[in-house]
């Protein structure tokens, strides 16, 4: 019971940390409840149909199909997450100032909702297809009320726990620091997608690994562990990474920080134009 | 997005390149053979066919892979090139049964 309950658990977390990071983030976008639901649900049903079709996505793109599958969402969450960290770089100040006042970045937030949505439900696909595969195989083998089955649903609990556990965390903070907070966890959590995308490549002999491990730092701080688990959902720890996961990790970091510097600068300097004028 | 296109394309070729291929099997929730032994410093090909009628998640913290492999069907995952060394894997949904190891020399 306590071994489905972690296995779920773990791929749950991601999911709800990125959920929970991403409500807060949004937390003044007006309407961003019904997208953030919408997100899950949308999520959650595209789960079930890719559990469904495991056997032909993976059949695909000779016998590497779920790799490539599992690399283009990855790609997408990432740019969505780059935009939407870019995007709160330029408006966040004045969603923070006053929600109400500022017409066009309302305007703007239904595009950022739109964003939201579609990262939210990839990451709940990801996440959730390979529990819904697993406690179909727990279904199938021991029955539904299993004592399996139910440790795999406490571990669906847990995992939404904490990400409303972090989502609660970071509301308490003053709205300027939350989307600093924010900012700089989505930056993470993007650069540590760009790196799991890069292994599945790897993986799929798509991408040449340029060394395998890099380093390892199993010894001294182990994926399965409990930090090394948070670690691994938040900022994408890998404790064997191979080179080119390295590579992507530092180019997503580097061009969404860059971006969220450059709309940051042209935003303060055309303020001091109308404040000049 | 282009340069990966390009860098996909370039390195799609390798792909064909001949990696020694190495077959497990899962059957009752256990791998077949538990103990593999490869080649070190070269990439290798595995393929993991599963008989049983559940999915099975082929997962190795030590070889940094995983992959979902459906109930009655086969999967190939690249690994390496390793070092000389032993490399533990599971299968993650009976992780209780299904386990074995990698021996690169």
């Amino acid at each position: 019971m306590l071994a489905s309950a972690i296995i779920v658990f773990r791929e749950v977390l991601e999911a709800a940390l990125l959920v929970g990071i991403v409500a807060a983030a949004t937390r003044a976008v007006p309407g961003r409840n019904l997208w953030l639901g919408g997100g899950v649900l949308a999520g959650l049903t595209g789960a079930a149909i890719v559990a469904v079709f495991t056997e032909s996505i993976a059949s695909l793109a000779s016998g590497v199909g779920q790799e490539v599958f599992n690399a283009v969402i990855l790609g997408i969450a990432v740019v969505m997450l780059a935009w939407h960290n870019i995007w709160m770089s330029a408006h966040g100040a004045a969603l923070a100032a006053d929600a109400k006042r500022v017409g066009g970045a309302i305007r703007d937030g239904r595009s950022e909702c739109s964003v939201l949505l579609i990262v939210v439900g990839l990451a709940v696909l990801r996440e959730g297809s390979e529990c819904v595969l697993f406690l179909y195989g727990i279904a199938a083998t021991e029955g539904f009320g299993s004592s399996m089955l139910i440790g795999g649903l406490a571990g669906v609990v847990a995992g939404v726990t904490a990400g409303y556990v972090l989502y609660a965390g970071l509301v308490r903070l003053p709205m300027r620091w939350i989307f600093a907070a924010t900012g700089l966890l989505v930056l993470f959590l993007a650069a540590g997608m760009a790196s799991q995308a890069a292994r599945f490549l790897i993986q799929a002999d798509l991408l040449p690994s340029l060394a395998t491990p890099l380093w390892d730092t199993s010894g001294w701080l182990s994926e399965t562990s409990v930090v090394g688990t948070l670690l691994r959902s938040l900022i994408g720890y890998d404790a064997r990474p191979a080179g080119m996961q390295i590579l992507f990790y530092v180019a997503a970091l580097a061009l969404i920080a860059f971006g969220m510097r450059r709309v940051a600068q042209g935003k303060s300097t055309s303020n001091g134009r109308r404040a000049a004028a | 997005m282009k340069k990966l296109v390009l860098l996909t394309a370039l390195f799609a070729a390798s792909a064909f390149a001949a990696d020694p291929e190495y077959r497990l099997v899962i059957s009752e929730h256990r791998f077949q053979p538990t103990e593999l032994t490869v080649p070190a410093g070269q990439k290798i090909k595995l393929i993991v066919e599963n008989r049983d009628a559940t999915p099975e998640e082929f997962e190795s913290h030590d070889l940094n892979r995983e992959k979902v492999i459906a109930g009655k069907s086969s999967a190939t995952i690249f690994i390496g090139p390793l070092k000389a060394g032993s490399y533990a894997f599971v299968g993650e949904y009976n992780e209780k049964t299904a386990k074995g190891v990698i021996i690169a020399k």
